[in-house]
């Protein structure tokens, strides 16, 4: 029997075929059958299951081209199914999952691993990385083409940069090959080695050790240059500064085939949010200086930068209560990711529309994905957003199995109330409370 | 001794690539080894072409098919042949190439076949020796008799030139079997693909005049022939491509792959293999298919042509003369 599921009265906001109007969606064994201003207006449809919107906004689910999980290895922090939780309540119907685990995700079987056991536990879609280089040492390339078979859908080191020039752009060139998208990671090595914050007066009244900012924009361009020799598709996962802004920039300008992505809270936090050694503020990059910060939104807001993501790292409290230059990187996200963003939107730099394209058609288009759009025949990867519902970030009420939010406490409005994979509800705010 | 009379056929004094040679220069070896190919397999293989004549083997890499091949070559047209053992002699004490040169210049040879690891090194002997030389692989320069066995045996298998589709798959950076079939086989008016991944693709490549296809199964589509190159060891390990199963899997030729080139389509390799890498055995093996056996037997006779052209020449200059 068909399953049928009709959302009447929404805004309905695709990004991807530029639709923001008020109408119906329609979906039919999981895909999307029909959308449109005059679906269900008038009279109740039949036979289907009905959802009102309520004028609430209808757009297509959230894919997150960044997060880290512990599964394999660390299984405490969190598992492929407490990430999926905390992304379904977050909007999010895609996580592109990162291979810094252990075992790291190096091998065509480990990447089959990863998929079946997302398949089996999962409430949204998981969709591996895979590594670069082997065992993330950054010195011999892996099996692109075979690990891109088995579902890898694109080569990073994760968090790690790789420091040899050579190595790096033999990987490219070799990825280029298969048409692979790489993934870099920007903080040259040497430069922030031992840095657990950026450099600048703040770091220096604190006494933390810190790498400057060109740690990240050295890398950047070095790995344009790359790209110009190797043809290869390159994304640069969060960028945090002014530099790298312009760097890549001009380097899409010159037609180069390079995307790049912000994390969340480098849109929202500043250096100055570490406090008083608040170590859920350490992440990498790091929280940068105002202008950085604001840099970021301006990248936004011109399209130089094409996704937003959580940057999601669970760490365990033990690895957090530690003195700051001691206590791990990494902070959560999946759950704050679209609240933030929405920020941009009350505070009026960017339109909702493209808000949500660099939650949604941007990734989809960069990583060749069939969702991240409400059109017909897609997937019915789905969330109904309230976009003005005001909020406190409580860390007690994060899915995610770890709770190392930089957003405790913080107020903020608009955030997912339903959430839907291939036309199955995975998330209820609602039902929840 | 060669006739006074017989035909010229190179210009030069020396084979060091087959970039400077012209059509008809290629074809007439190519008509001259089909001369060698019948003497060959008659029962008396013996000339007296090279009588008197020296030839000097000289590898600082290790070949034992091109240097055999080259000793065989000599010795049917009469010639002495001294193969020089690089590994035990001075020039592994640290001798320059140059030394070396000026001592076996010394020693009055006619003709010096040299096989070098570093490009160019044919080149820099020939302008310090009195003698012919024969470039036997150069770096990733050039292994012109190579090409030129490779052409014997495509023309004696009875394909055309003009038009044909040959695919040469596999390490073409590091290539000098590449590099000299590239020159032979455009000049000849054939159409040449390289197949490789990136890694293994010079950054220009189609300024050779070539199409590249990084897709095996797209460049295998409709070619005639089907030339595999061999992978060094060292570059399977991470460097050039992640591992050996992975080049298999995607540029190993099997017969799968093979499906996708023309009916009929010629199976080369300019040896050694390696199988279950860059080969399937069962293609490798594959009478229906495989020339590779063939190319070895070409081998000879292309030399026997190549040294014999050059013996002309030494015949007008009246060099070394008795």
């Amino acid at each position: 029997m068909t399953k049928r599921i009709a959302f009447r009265n929404a805004r309905l906001i695709d990004p991807a075929t530029k639709l923001d109007v008020k109408g119906g969606l329609l979906v039919e064994n999981g895909r999307i059958a029909d959308v449109g201003p005059r679906l269900f207006n008038n009279a109740e449809a039949n036979d289907p299951e009905i959802v009102d919107c309520k004028g609430m906004v209808l757009a297509p689910g959230l894919i997150d081209m960044r997060v880290f999980t512990g599964e394999p290895g660390s299984e405490h922090r969190e598992t492929l199914e407490s990430a999926s939780l905390a992304a379904a309540a977050g909007g999010v119907t895609t996580i592109v999952v990162m291979p810094n685990t252990d075992p790291v995700i190096d091998e065509p079987s480990l990447v089959d691993f990863i998929r079946r056991r997302a398949a089996a536990t999962a409430k949204v879609r998981v969709l591996p990385m895979a590594a670069l280089t082997r065992h993330l040492a950054g010195e011999v390339m892996t099996e692109i083409g075979l690990l891109k078979e088995a579902g890898a859908v694109a080569f990073t080191d994760g968090d790690r940069t790789i420091a040899n020039t050579r190595v790096l752009r033999r990987a490219l060139s070799y990825a280029s090959t298969f048409g692979a998208l790489v993934v870099g990671h920007a903080e040259d090595p040497d430069l922030s080695e031992g840095a657990s914050v950026t450099e600048g007066e703040y770091a220096m009244r604190l006494g933390l050790p810190a790498a400057p900012a060109a740690a990240e924009a050295i890398i950047v361009e070095r790995d344009i240059r790359l790209v110009e020799v190797t043809g290869a598709r390159y994304h640069f996962g969060q960028i945090s500064t002014r530099a790298s802004l312009d760097a890549i920039a001009a380097a899409k300008r010159h037609g180069l085939p390079i995307t790049c992505g912000v994390a969340a809270h480098n849109l929202a936090l500043n250096e100055l949010d570490v406090g008083a050694y608040f170590t859920f503020m350490k992440v990498k990059p790091p929280l940068r200086s105002e202008a950085d910060r604001t840099a970021m939104i301006e990248g936004v807001a011109s399209g130089v930068i094409d996704t937003i993501v959580s940057g999601h790292d669970p760490q365990a409290a033990d690895t957090k209560r530690q003195p700051f230059a001691q206590a791990a990187f990494g902070a959560v996200g999946l759950e704050t990711l679209l609240p933030v963003a929405l920020g941009l939107h009350h505070d009026g730099r960017a339109s909702l529309s493209l808000v949500l394209k660099l939650l949604t058609a941007a990734p989809a288009k960069i990583l060749g994905l069939n969702t991240g759009t409400l059109a017909k025949g897609a997937p019915a990867d789905l969330v109904l957003i309230d976009p003005d519902e005001p909020f406190t970030v409580r860390e007690a009420e994060l899915r995610s199995r770890a709770r190392n939010t930089p957003f405790e406490g913080r107020k903020f409005h608009g955030r997912a109330q339903k959430t839907y994979v291939a036309g199955a509800c995975v998330f209820d705010r609602k039902a929840k409370a | 001794m060669t006739p006074a009379n017989a035909e010229t056929i190179l210009k030069s004094s020396h084979l060091l690539g087959i970039e400077a040679l012209s059509v008809g220069e290629i074809t007439s070896l190519l008509d001259l080894a089909d001369t060698y190919v019948a003497l060959n397999r008659g029962a008396n293989k013996k000339t007296d072409v090279l009588k008197g004549r020296t030839l000097i083997n000289l590898f600082f890499e290790s070949s034992t098919r091109t240097q055999s091949s080259f000793e065989l070559a000599g010795k049917r047209l009469g010639a002495d042949v001294l193969n020089m053992a690089v590994k035990t002699s001075s020039v592994s004490k640290g001798e320059t190439l140059i030394d070396t040169a000026t001592t076996l210049n010394a020693m009055r040879p006619d003709i010096l076949v040299v096989r070098h690891q570093d490009s160019g090194a044919a080149e820099l002997l020939s302008r310090k020796l009195d003698c012919s030389v024969i470039n036997a692989g150069d770096g990733s320069h050039e292994h012109p008799t190579q090409a030129l066995l490779d052409a014997l045996t495509i023309r004696r298998r009875g394909r055309k030139f003009e038009g044909l589709i040959v695919a040469i798959c596999g390490d073409v950076l590091h290539s000098r079997v590449a590099r000299s079939n590239i020159h032979l086989l455009l000049k000849m008016g054939a159409r040449v693909r390289l197949v490789a991944p990136r890694t293994l693709l010079p950054g220009d490549a189609e300024r050779f005049g070539v199409e590249v296809f990084y897709d095996m199964n797209k460049g295998l589509e409709g070619a005639d022939v089907v030339m595999m190159l061999r992978l060094q060891l060292e570059r399977m390990a991470g460097a050039f491509v992640p591992s050996t199963r992975e080049y298999f899997r995607f540029y190993g030729l099997d017969a799968a792959k093979l499906k996708f080139a023309k009916p009929g389509a010629l199976v080369m390799h300019p040896g050694p293999m390696n199988r279950g890498v860059e080969i399937d055995s069962a293609v490798a093996d594959d009478i229906e298919v495989s020339v590779i056996q063939e190319q070895v037997e070409m081998g000879v006779a292309i030399r026997m042509a190549v040294l014999d052209a050059l013996s002309r020449g030494m015949a007008r200059e009246g060099r070394n003369a008795p």
